[in-house]
């Protein structure tokens, strides 16, 4: 029997003789053919990995992985009216999801009202159309909203929508404190890569720092902000950027709720995070693992948090985005589910699986059924659950972790040097070593270097063709009446005192949330409400990105 | 006579989703043509206006909302009222399902790009595009 170290010497002479082609991961990183420890018997210090449930995470926030608690499997839906949201809602409940994801239409999540001629085709189109209260009620109509987390991807007007989610709350009588849910509310990645932002950064970073302000002393389990690095990832950067921004964003959220003379630990707990899982498989793995690590050394280290739930990284992620293909759309199907087996080997909290007709349209019933049952698959059928960071330990993995943090965190003192995330968006500096990297990695697509099957290897020249999505034309006819019969039947003196005491207040430095919270109440429109704030605060400039 | 061909590439409605339409600005000026991006939100009768202002030879939409139907009829009526529907080639790109495909087509415009051509496809036809001559 020979030694390891013969062994050793063994495959590294064999592969000389033959040395396989160069290969790297997505974000670059060059990859060996093997790893190994380098000696016998020189393993890594096990106490750089350390244990789940224990600082600094690496190995996941739970001690006992997903025995404790499985992931919540969490479906983005909504669109057309109230009514027909909440029907799709209760379909999904009933089918075993277990969270809620609200899409909004662009309207809403831009400030405009459905009635408003700017915005006509858009009203009920990419989500659900949000006016007024009034909608609130009717989505939410006879779900258990102290048992279930409710989410919504909602950024410039998302205090808006925090009021009105209260105001609902309150109304079905269920107490702040057992609302579990989350609000995008990450202005900084819209001006980079989502364009739905509204004021300019000051206001728009006093609104957020308002928000977490308010769920910190009232609904400390509903998360007030979801960094999310998922949508710099679908503008095209890469794992490494997405992560590196993340967390440059966050530290700039939690820097001005500091500033604001808030506890870091009751600030941390408002903060969860959120990606795009695409598919390079263990990068992904390593990606979560690294942002894990890191955070728990920027909450502890750098702004000196003490309780140790201030040091976990939560994160939500989707499996789908920009990886899916509209040729041969079946393939979507495949990627998706290696995608979330990445993201559970990750230590995902929560996950929305696209539904595989995405890159045309929204999702049918039956293909969104498919998607929740791709998680279903995973969670209950393939044992994967059952140990907790199984890849905890692999020389691959953990030699990855440790390059990917390294490069992240080399990112993050970059962004620090140039100001902060803040400095750095204004400026459309990080707009534009987005839109490089994607035309970078468009390049090596159209090259063949970088290859997608059914696009640009094993493509077929006829596609089958699919059953889509079709939008109800009259979904803002329905909409438009909806919002007049409200309009006719709200108290209008209560309506304008509230929104000038709303402008009163955004002229001066209170927190807002209870001033939007009364507009809510009064059944105030988005459009109102954010016509006061644009007066007040103004709108953003875009800088020139290309 | 024409030089260099002018894009004027648009992000009409509040569609925030621009990968697409800066991938495609970087690659068609890296291809030697003269390149107009707007931001987003515009209002498609600003779009209309730069095209006139800035005599483009082209106006891509890239639109990822599903609105590009009724966007894409209010450019050709705004194009129409400015008295350059016929000198403007207008072309689309986005998340565009295929049913709508000869729908825009029947709109007037030239050409669709759905997600997933290659750009290499889109830079050599817009390299077929002859410069306008009034210029």
């Amino acid at each position: 029997m020979s030694s390891w170290e013969e062994q050793r010497r063994a495959w590294q002479a064999e592969i000389e003789k033959r040395p396989p082609a160069p290969a790297s991961t997505s974000s670059g990183i060059p990859v060996d053919p093997l790893y190994a420890p380098p000696a016998a018997g020189e393993a890594r210090d096990p106490s750089s990995i350390g244990f789940p449930g224990q600082y600094p995470y690496t190995r996941g926030i739970h001690a006992s992985g997903y025995r404790g608690k499985l992931w919540t499997l969490r479906q983005y839906a909504g669109f057309g009216t109230a009514e027909d949201t909440n029907a799709r809602y209760r379909f999904l409940l009933e089918q075993g999801q277990t969270g809620l994801s609200v899409a909004l239409d662009l309207p809403t999540q831009m400030g405009f009202d459905s009635d408003d001629p700017e915005v006509e085709e858009e009203v009920g189109r990419v989500g659900v159309a949000i006016d007024t209260l009034d909608d609130m009620e009717v989505i939410f109509a006879g779900l258990p909203l102290d048992r279930i987390s409710t989410s919504f991807t909602i950024n410039g007007t998302a205090a808006i929508l925090l009021a009105m989610y209260l105001a609902v709350c309150e109304k079905q009588r269920v107490p702040a404190a057992k609302i579990n849910g989350t609000i995008q509310n990450d202005i900084l990645k819209e001006y980079v890569a989502r364009g739905t932002w509204i004021y300019p950064a000051a206001p728009s970073m006093r609104l957020i720092v308002d928000t977490i302000e308010h769920c910190a002393a009232h609904a400390p389990s509903f998360n007030a902000i979801s960094v999310a690095g998922a949508h710099f990832r679908d503008a095209g950067c890469t794992a490494v950027q997405e992560m590196g921004y993340t967390l440059a964003d966050a530290v700039a959220y939690v820097q001005a709720c500091v500033e604001r003379g808030m506890n870091v630990d009751a600030i941390a707990r408002q903060v969860s995070f959120f990606f795009y899982t695409h598919m390079d498989f263990f990068e992904e793995v390593a990606k979560y693992r690294a942002g894990r690590r890191l955070w728990a050394r920027i909450m502890r280290e750098r702004f000196g948090a003490k309780d140790p739930r201030s040091w976990m990284f939560r994160f939500g992620c989707v499996c789908g985005g920009s990886t899916l293909t509209a040729q041969q759309p079946m393939n979507n199907v495949v990627r998706v589910s290696y995608e979330l087996l990445s993201a559970v080997l990750g230590g995902v909290q929560s996950v929305f699986t696209a539904a595989y007709d995405e890159a045309f349209a929204l999702p049918t019933e039956a293909t969104a059924e498919l998607s929740l049952r791709t998680q279903q698959v995973l969670a209950y059928e393939s044992g994967v659950p059952a140990v907790a960071d199984p890849l905890g330990g692999s020389w691959y993995v953990e030699a990855l972790t440790d390059r990917m943090e390294a490069e992240i965190a080399a990112l993050i003192e970059r962004i620090d040097g140039m100001g902060g995330m803040v400095r750095a968006v204004e400026q459309g500096a990080i707009q534009r070593e987005i839109a490089q990297e994607a035309f970078r990695q468009q390049k090596r697509i159209d090259s063949g270097e970088k290859v997608i099957v059914g696009v640009n290897r094993f493509a077929k020249p006829e596609e089958p063709q699919l059953t889509l999505y079709e939008p109800d034309p009259r979904i803002r006819e329905r909409q438009v009446a909806r919002l007049a019969e409200v309009k006719r039947r709200r108290d209008g003196a209560a309506v304008r005192r509230a929104l000038d005491e709303l402008k009163a207040a955004a002229r001066g430095t209170e927190n807002l949330v209870p001033r939007l919270l009364a507009c809510a109440k009064a059944y105030c429109t988005v459009g109102e409400m954010n016509g006061v704030l644009v007066d007040v605060f103004g709108r953003f400039q875009e800088p020139a990105s290309v | 006579m024409g030089g260099r061909l002018r894009v004027l590439i648009a992000k009409p409605g509040l569609d925030g989703h621009d990968r697409g339409a800066k991938v495609v600005a970087l690659a068609l000026r890296d291809a030697g043509m003269e390149v107009i991006y707007t931001g987003l939100h515009q209002q498609v009768d600003r779009v209309a206006a730069v095209a006139l202002a800035e005599s483009v030879d082209v106006v891509a939409l890239s639109i990822l909302s599903g609105a590009h139907l009724s966007l894409t009829r209010k450019l050709m009526a705004s194009l129409e009222a400015r008295g350059i529907r016929d000198d403007v080639k207008v072309v689309v790109g986005g998340a565009i399902p295929p049913p709508d495909v000869p729908r825009l087509l029947e709109l007037g415009v030239a050409r669709v790009f759905p997600t997933g051509v290659p750009l290499e496809e889109i830079v050599k036809w817009f390299g077929g595009i002859e410069r306008r001559s009034a210029a």
